[in-house]
């Protein structure tokens, strides 16, 4: 008989995994390889796909218009996310240093209370030829005629990072409530100016706080669909748009399965970039006073 | 200076002086506001009113990071990204010293503080002395004129507080340069100090020498606060005057039942409301009664309340016949002459010469 004390010793880790396990291969990872196969199959007349192996999609990619658009995405997505942190980082900030911590918390997580589309289209209303702003300077006789708010590049910018602030401000906040800010009293007090303790002591130790930001609002603004569409004009068009245009309209499965392999790659290697920084700097600030050490 | 927090008054009228190079201690409990005081002079704080002057120049309103101080903190407050190394050289690479230099002075410093072994760990690899060094070595690279101490061996064990105590003092003589130290440990005081301030509620009651503090206390939170005493309200009947510019003064105490003899240096007024204080290891504890002809002297007959051993001394709560409890310690210098056990109910004498008590402050007259 199997001693009970050595049953009892395992580690039932994975058998308690499973169910999640189960879960992400049934619905995340079934469907990626589902994207996977289509993106090298040829296209079916009415959609779909005809079990032919071929590269026809990808060589479809290879064309001046989609690089254009590639580029362009990924130029509104670093912008996007460059502007969201930006904000972030002062919020977060008066979050971890205020007395109304909870308070706070909890009007960054108002927005997610209510759907997304509604929230886009509520900055419809306010941008638009006769939205709020609009009307409201027309009337103040600041303006002759109306601004051009919405349907630019400025408006998806702006109402993405509207969209992703509360994703970049969470983890960062999270990260500058850990922080000791009697630090930056030290720091003041062996000679650093306000922004020296800022840049030299606070960023460094929030850091872990600013990749998970950059990662949370990077990844999902790449693929994003519903705010260029909504509030975009003809020169907004991001890689969401098109393959949601070539599933529906194009009817060219193959090629919108590519587009998803772009981004999902863009993004992975983006998020691997990252994280490689962060065990860069981490092994450099162990490695650069080793070599003092000896050299002492 | 006056400081507030709101409705609390952190520092009330407090004015000191203190001289360059000395080692000059802010003591007082928690909520004195010491620490106010220190930081204030680090420039962390702002005074309601009143001034900071550094070599006669008043430093209000200028930031922190321009005054020629440094502070060693409580928490030791390390920059936990960096090692060591790159914590001490801090302060060099914000001024943008040559990296030669800052490899030089840094291991100079860690030196100091006997870290050389420690360069390249991070702060959480070091224990809390060890973290403390760091601190006092990063404080001290910028040679600044004045070195600003909060509490800096509050959160170590007591071994571990002696053994830094005493190399900070060691620092200190070598380097030459102000120490401002706060603590609310009172040996810590008593043992490095040149000069103390003892603080209460905002206010600073005494500034003197140890010695000064210890055996003249100024008042009675002083007295009570620095080591421990016996403290009795008492009334002058006669104060006369005797040799070397003494008084004799007669003392009527009614919790000890009779009059009592001290000297003073000061002349008091019989009649006037004072109180009297003679610390437990200048009174003499024996089991039989001390046979003087000194007048001066002042005997009183108990019972042994509570004999407590503690290895170089003992602590005896004597009750006195009348009810009042005295302390007394007793030194044990040698193994067996010093005279017999006094054990736990024993009748005692206790005595104390004139010399050794002291009168602390008139309260009314």
């Amino acid at each position: 008989m199997i001693g009970w004390k050595k049953l009892a010793g395992r580690n039932y880790g994975p058998a308690y995994s499973f169910p999640m396990g189960f879960w992400f291969s049934l619905f995340f990872l079934l469907p990626l390889l589902i994207i996977v196969a289509y993106s090298f199959m040829k296209k079916g007349v009415h959609g779909g796909v005809e079990w032919q192996f071929t590269l026809d999609a990808y060589a479809q990619m290879l064309n001046s218009s989609y690089a254009k658009l590639f580029v362009r995405t990924l130029w509104v997505t670093l912008v996007a996310t460059v502007l969201t942190i930006l904000i972030s980082l002062p919020c977060g900030y008066a979050m971890a240093r205020s007395k109304h911590q909870t308070l706070l918390l909890f009007l960054v997580i108002i927005p997610f209370w209510t759907n997304s589309l509604i929230r886009i289209n509520a900055w419809i209303a306010i941008l638009g030829n006769e939205g709020f702003i609009n009307s409201t300077l027309l009337k103040l006789g600041i303006l002759k005629a109306g601004l051009p708010l919405l349907y630019n590049q400025g408006a998806v910018i702006m109402v993405l990072v509207y969209m992703y602030l509360p994703y970049a401000i969470l983890p960062i906040f999270t990260a500058m409530d850990k922080f000791d800010f009697s630090l930056l009293e030290a720091a003041r007090d062996l000679g650093a100016t306000k922004s020296q303790s800022m840049t030299r002591v606070l960023l460094p130790n929030v850091r872990s706080g600013i990749v998970t930001a950059i990662i949370f609002t990077f990844i999902p603004i790449f693929g994003a669909y519903t705010v260029p569409l909504l509030v975009g004009g003809k020169d907004s068009y991001m890689l969401g748009n098109v393959i949601v245009d070539q599933v529906t309209k194009a009817r060219n499965w193959p090629l919108a399965s590519a587009f998803s392999m772009v981004i999902t790659v863009v993004s992975t290697i983006g998020v691997l970039w990252m994280m490689g920084t962060s065990a860069r700097e981490a092994a450099r600030n162990k490695a650069a006073p080793v070599k003092q050490d000896t050299a002492a | 200076m006056s400081k507030s927090f709101g409705s609390f008054h952190a520092l009330d009228d407090a004015n000191i002086k203190i001289n360059k190079g000395e080692f000059f201690s802010l003591l007082g409990p928690s909520g004195c506001g010491k620490t106010t005081l220190l930081r204030i002079i680090a420039g962390f704080e702002m005074p309601d009113d009143g001034i900071v002057t550094f070599d006669g120049k008043n430093i209000i309103g200028i930031d922190p990071n321009l005054r020629q101080s440094n502070t060693v903190f409580q928490n030791y407050a390390l920059f936990p990204h960096l090692s060591v190394f790159e914590n001490v050289a801090f302060p060099l690479r914000i001024r943008k010293v040559d990296n030669a230099t800052i490899k030089r002075k840094v291991m100079e410093y860690l030196h100091l503080v006997q870290l050389d072994a420690h360069v390249g760990k991070k702060p959480n690899q070091l224990s809390g002395g060890q973290k403390q060094r760091v601190a006092i070595a990063r404080a001290l690279i910028n040679e600044p004129s004045v070195l600003l101490l909060d509490e800096p061996l509050s959160a170590l064990d007591a071994k571990l507080r002696q053994n830094l105590l005493v190399e900070l003092d060691a620092i200190h003589d070598q380097i030459g340069i102000t120490f401002i130290y706060v603590t609310h440990d009172q040996s810590e005081a008593l043992s490095v100090s040149d000069h103390i301030a003892v603080m209460n509620q905002g206010k600073v009651l005494q500034i003197g020498t140890p010695f000064e503090i210890y055996e003249s206390p100024a008042t009675e939170f002083v007295a009570k606060f620095i080591g421990e005493t016996n403290l009795f309200d008492s009334r002058v009947i006669e104060c006369a005057p005797s040799t070397n510019d003494e008084f004799m003064v007669t003392l009527d105490v009614p919790e000890l039942g009779k009059q009592i003899k001290v000297t003073d240096y000061d002349q008091t007024q019989s009649g006037q409301q004072v109180s009297f204080t003679v610390r437990p290891e200048k009174v003499r504890i024996t089991l039989e009664e001390p046979q003087s002809t000194n007048k001066e002297i002042n005997v009183f007959k108990g019972v042994v309340e509570e004999p407590i051993y503690s290895g170089f001394q003992s602590k005896f709560y004597v009750k006195l016949d009348n009810g009042t409890e005295l302390k007394v310690f007793k030194q044990h210098q040698n193994y067996l002459e010093d005279g017999p056990d006094i054990a736990w109910k024993d009748t005692v004498y206790v005595s104390w010469s004139a010399n050794d008590g002291y009168i602390v402050e008139v309260i009314n007259q």
